[in-house]
């Protein structure tokens, strides 16, 4: 908290040039080898994956080091075959994004939460508990937010079907298209 | 005697929509609050991964009905990272044009309930009124009031009409005498209202960066941080406007939150005068999007209530594999037992009525 007081002096409300190149540098130089991938997608983008095991390291870093003190959104991606938990992480000084995309295995999905490190953490991962089914291991109340409690399934998954799968038939696609 | 819970809604007049408030209190005070949401959930991000991207404009007009346009905007904007297609010049400032009317609109929707929330009902009235030049404005541009479907992947829907910026200038300039004659006297310098906001509600800096609240409840707590600026997207880059941030003390009161967003009524006028001087006379105001896209694309734009992102991902084919929206609002209302504890629970509406809570995106 106090080190989030010292800073807000800096923010000045408009955006730094070549604050994202700065990021990736500083991430690359601290982290190697555990960034699958790491590149800037435009500008003020990073986009960066890792393993769930090294989600916690590289966001203290982020935020204790690098000033992101912003979590913006926690996204959950059901891939059929693994989970991802996506975080839009914000710098209010430089006005930077960085994307962590941590990887999650299909027959285990849990991830450590991050409600340590922001407290918006809370209410965003208990929304992606409850539409995905992603367990936050560590949160002090995962519970469910928009559905009842006594709803059983995780509806964004991709094999909770929808009562019509597709809405619309295009006209393609009765030519026998995609 | 005992603390003990009340609940407030999920049917209460405060509420301005279907959620509950929990606040436990001692005697007159609040000890604790748990928001309770929910009520509205439909299901969009679901429902949108059946729907091809043109169609889903319709779905996010509805997220919010207050702010429908700048929410269309959002996810067309996401759409379009995606796809890697850029707006025509002339698309951009339209799109502005409409975002700031869309804006103003919804501020005052949120003042002709905030008014009532206090025992003021002629702001109700008032905001009111003055709520229907913006919506005629948009009616002349997009053909309806409110659930407009007026942005497109691409650009926008149609051209604006003939004499639009001559109608524009007319309503603006009235409104704004309006605002500061009528709106300035009943509103700020009101004895009355200024002792029921001053002071309640506070939130610090550090607390509200770290809790997610963003937007005019943000800049109330002094932290100079909006989009157009920090993270210009569309036209905002040419346009010379100022944030509206609290500079003083007594900085993140439900006061100051009134005060940034009031203040963001006459600066979003600024900003469409200067929008339609600015902008090219003619020209294309849409491109043809492609059907079918892969990739990821995310958009964060300023929306009436805070930071509005939208995430989606393609998968090549006509629809989203997966659509993320994160909702201003969803975060703020985490933040709110921190503003309500240690209050008196009669200042309770009039710290929930500050916030600006749209259910309708909330819930998603």
């Amino acid at each position: 908290m106090s080190t989030a007081v010292a800073r807000a002096p800096q923010i000045t409300g408009r955006p730094v040039p070549g604050a994202e190149k700065e990021v990736l540098s500083q991430l690359s130089a601290a982290f190697g080898s555990k960034l699958k991938t790491a590149k800037v997608v435009r500008e003020r983008l990073v986009e960066i994956v890792i393993d769930r095991s090294d989600l916690v390291p590289v966001c203290t870093f982020l935020k204790n080091s690098l000033g992101f003190e912003h979590l913006s959104c926690v996204t959950a991606v059901d891939w059929k075959d693994h989970f991802e938990s996506i975080y839009h992480i914000e710098n209010y000084a430089t006005g930077c994004m960085v994307q962590v995309n941590a990887q999650i295995p299909y027959d285990d999905p849990k991830i450590a939460t991050l409600t340590g490190l922001w407290h918006a953490a809370d209410f965003l991962e208990r929304e992606m508990w409850d539409l995905m089914g992603v367990e936050y291991t560590g949160h002090p109340n995962l519970t469910r937010i928009l559905l009842p409690e006594d709803f059983r399934f995780h509806p964004l998954r991709k094999d909770f079907a929808q009562e019509v799968d597709r809405q619309y038939i295009t006209r393609r696609k009765l030519r026998g298209g995609k | 005697m005992p603390e003990f819970w009340i609940n407030m809604g999920p049917q209460h007049p405060m509420t301005h929509g279907l959620w509950n408030m929990k606040v436990k209190v001692d005697g007159e005070t609040v000890t604790d609050a748990k928001p309770e949401i929910g009520y509205l959930h439909r299901g969009y991000e679901k429902i949108m991964e059946v729907r091809e991207f043109q169609k889903n404009v319709v779905l996010t007009d509805r997220l919010c009905y207050v702010s429908s346009i700048t929410w269309s905007h959002a996810y067309c904007l996401a759409v379009e990272k995606m796809m890697g297609i850029e707006t025509p010049e002339r698309g951009q400032w339209i799109r502005v044009v409409s975002l700031e009317l869309q804006r103003v609109a919804s501020h005052l929707m949120w003042l002709a309930a905030y008014g009532p929330d206090l025992g003021l009902l002629t702001g109700l009235l008032w905001a009111l009124r003055e709520r229907e030049l913006f919506l005629d404005l948009i009616q002349l541009m997009s053909g309806a009031r409110m659930n407009q479907n007026y942005p497109r992947v691409g650009g926008v829907r149609n051209d604006l009409p003939d004499n639009f910026e001559a109608m524009c200038r007319r309503s603006i300039e009235h409104f704004l005498e309006k605002v500061d004659n009528e709106y300035q006297r009943v509103f700020q310098e009101s004895k009355v209202f200024r002792m029921r906001t001053e002071g309640v509600g506070r939130i610090s800096a550090a607390d509200a960066i770290n809790w997610g609240v963003t937007g005019p409840n943000l800049r109330a707590c002094g932290v100079d941080v909006d989009l157009r600026r920090l993270d210009p997207y569309e036209t905002y880059e040419e346009i010379d406007f100022e944030p509206q941030v609290w500079h003083d003390g007594g900085a993140g009161d439900s006061y100051a939150r009134f005060i940034c967003r009031f203040n963001e009524l006459r600066e979003s006028c600024q900003i469409i005068l200067q929008a339609l001087e600015k902008m090219p006379k003619s020209g294309p105001y849409r491109v043809k999007a492609p059907r079918r896209a892969e990739g990821e694309g995310y958009a964060k734009t300023e929306d009436s209530r805070g930071e509005a992102l939208f995430y989606v991902i393609g998968d090549g084919d006509d629809r989203p594999y997966r659509v993320k929206i994160r909702s201003p609002v969803f975060c703020t209302m985490a933040a709110t037992p921190l503003m309500l504890r240690g209050n008196k629970l009669a200042d309770s509406v009039a710290i929930l009525g500050s916030v600006d809570v749209c259910v309708g995106e909330m819930d998603k």
